[in-house]
């Protein structure tokens, strides 16, 4: 292992909330880890669950939902779909042998672009520390 | 604001506050809470007896800014428009004690009326502009600054009651003793870029401080010391006039004033470091100005929900985008102007606020509006008529139809001008029979797939 490991990780975020969030942390110049691969849809509530499984289907280490703040949501309450599914699909990445810590949800606002970097940065290091999602399936 | 008043297009409703918005762009339905004046306002000539006839005094918290007193019928100040005038009547001798009715006695028109009830309006509007304006930060919060410790320790607000010819002293720059002060401090970004108040630059202050520093100078002729961190003169004309208060003969200390003592005989003790010549001053002087920060009006988060409004983190409400889009929101149809959206000075204000009505009006003349082609779209073939979609959408935009199936057993559909394209419907089908048109299933899985590969 003469390379270190760097995870690639799929991030939803929704459009009005930490997709602004990350746009501003751009607008700031505060630096977020190259390994947080982006898909924007218009709400967090958007996110089923197949598309968290197709994603590490496809190869993705780490899978990021990010939506905004309950009560702040742009379609009122689409994240409180997303409150009752994120824990569910972890539920199902651990019975079917999966690190569900490799799923996290979290809220990040229009406003928040130092959590964004914070949240991202850290979520890649633990994943880096977990190491790739094929080496855990296979093992 | 008489231009306003007079505009037979504009129908002011003053005294008034907004109890409950719903609809979208074009089809807005707002209601309305008209306050009781308990004076009839088609009776109303403006006279103005009934105020001077009020018995009762009340500290004006509000316009004078506690410098002076109203009488409990009262105009909020003389400009007023409308000029009619309103019962205050928490203060009032009828409402609290069952007689008086003064006012009513003297009023030619007949226009008193205490049994006057709050009455609710209802209005269908294309566009709403939000507009409510800031609120002064409470200098009591840093006690450093001794504020309502000597009555010589004034806010800028207080200052310009102070100087206005209208104000309690006519005009005269005057300690509370009556006296002329001799020596004044002006305190810079009194919880304006401060970690432990707020951290943004309140923007108006510089210069009203120059202005106020002007004014003693002109009017007194006492010895003024500014205590400023930065000098922020960035407006037109701006920093020709900073010149010309210097040339005046301010005393210009760079550095933030970090206290104020009342000292035993009544004088104040204002201490500071001059950062330019690296140690600490102090000034002993008969009178502090405080530059108070603007910050977001108390009630922001009750009036962001109503009109589906987001905060940025100063508090202050956010603008759909911070440079290419100043005026809008996110929510369609509804705008912003002025210190709504953040600190700004008169001619910003007034440049905002042209912006937002012309956004608003060529919304309206245009008689159409665009929406979005993000929606939600069932396919008929596919879907089960199970009904999951319809209580997880959030703008009761999908019904179900009666075609080969009827009643429960009938299929979904999404209206499109009430759907948003939040996706909700599309993650909850069971039956995979809603797509969500420019984020369709396929269209999600190949831009994973596409980052995943590339990475």
């Amino acid at each position: 292992m003469g390379v270190e490991f760097e995870p690639k990780i799929v991030a939803f975020m929704c459009n009005w909330c930490t997709y602004a969030g990350a746009d501003n942390a751009g607008v700031a110049r505060l630096e977020s880890p190259a390994n947080v691969l982006p898909i924007r849809v218009m709400c967090s509530g958007r996110i089923s669950p197949e598309m968290v499984l197709r994603a590490f289907r496809s190869g993705a280490d780490g899978v990021l939902v990010m939506g905004c703040h309950l009560g702040d949501c742009h379609y009122s309450a689409g994240n409180h779909r997303t409150l009752k599914r994120v824990p569910l699909v972890r539920n199902l990445l651990g019975y079917v042998g999966v690190n569900p810590e490799r799923l996290e949800l979290f809220w990040v606002s229009a406003s928040e672009a130092p959590r964004f970097v914070q949240v991202t940065k850290a979520f890649t290091q633990k994943i880096r520390e977990l190491g790739p999602f094929a080496q855990e399936v296979t093992a | 604001m008489m231009d306003a008043g007079r505009h037979p297009n504009i129908t002011l409703l003053t005294w008034s506050e907004v109890e409950a918005v719903s609809g979208y762009v074009g089809n807005f339905s707002v209601r309305v809470r008209k306050k009781a004046r308990y004076v009839n306002e088609e009776l109303c000539t403006g006279c103005g007896t009934c105020q001077e006839k009020c018995p009762m005094k009340v500290l004006d918290t509000v316009f004078e800014a506690g410098m002076g007193k109203r009488k409990v019928i009262y105009r909020p100040f003389g400009q007023a428009i409308p000029n009619i005038p309103v019962i205050d009547k928490e203060h009032c001798t009828f409402f609290l004690k069952g007689k008086c009715k003064a006012c009513e006695k003297f009023c030619a028109a007949k226009a008193i009326d205490f049994t006057q009830q709050d009455q609710m309006l209802d209005l269908q509007v294309g566009t709403i502009i939000v507009a409510t304006g800031f609120a002064l930060w409470d200098p009591k919060h840093l006690s450093q600054y001794s504020y309502g410790k000597s009555p010589n320790i004034i806010t800028g607000e207080q200052f310009e009651r102070l100087s206005n010819a209208g104000g309690p002293t006519s005009g005269e720059i005057l300690l509370a003793d009556g006296r002329k002060p001799e020596k004044v401090a002006i305190i810079h970004c009194i919880g304006s870029r401060d970690h432990n108040a707020h951290a943004y630059c309140s923007r108006i202050c510089c210069m009203y401080a120059l202005k106020h520093a002007h004014l003693v100078r002109d009017k007194t002729g006492a010895e003024v010391f500014e205590f400023y961190m930065d000098m922020r003169t960035y407006g037109k004309g701006y920093e020709e006039f900073y010149e010309r208060v210097q040339e005046e003969g301010v005393t210009m200390v760079r550095g933030r004033g970090a206290s104020v003592d009342v000292l035993p005989d009544g004088k104040l003790l204002v201490k500071g470091e001059d950062a330019n010549l690296g140690r600490l001053v102090t000034a002993d002087v008969d009178m502090v100005v405080l530059c108070t920060a603007v910050e977001a009006q108390p009630d922001a988060d009750r009036v962001g929900a109503l009109f589906g409004l987001s905060r940025s983190a100063d508090g202050f409400f956010a603008e759909a985008h911070p440079k290419l889009r100043p005026v809008e929101t996110n929510t369609d149809g509804v705008f912003l102007a002025g210190c709504a959206q953040g600190p700004r000075d008169v001619p910003d204000t007034v440049a905002h606020a042209g912006a937002a009505a012309a956004m608003a009006i060529g919304l309206l003349d245009r008689g159409k509006v665009t929406i979005s082609p993000t929606t939600a779209k069932v396919i008929q073939e596919d879907c089960v008529g199970c009904g999951d979609c319809i209580p997880v959408c959030p703008y009761t935009a999908i019904s179900r139809v009666d075609g080969a199936h009827k009643g429960i057993f009938a299929k979904a559909e999404v209206n499109a001008a009430l759907c948003k394209g939040c996706g909700t419907c599309v993650a909850t089908c069971p039956a995979g029979a809603i797509q969500a048109l420019h984020f369709t299933d396929e269209q999600i899985v190949a831009q994973i797939e596409g980052v995943l590969a590339w990475a």
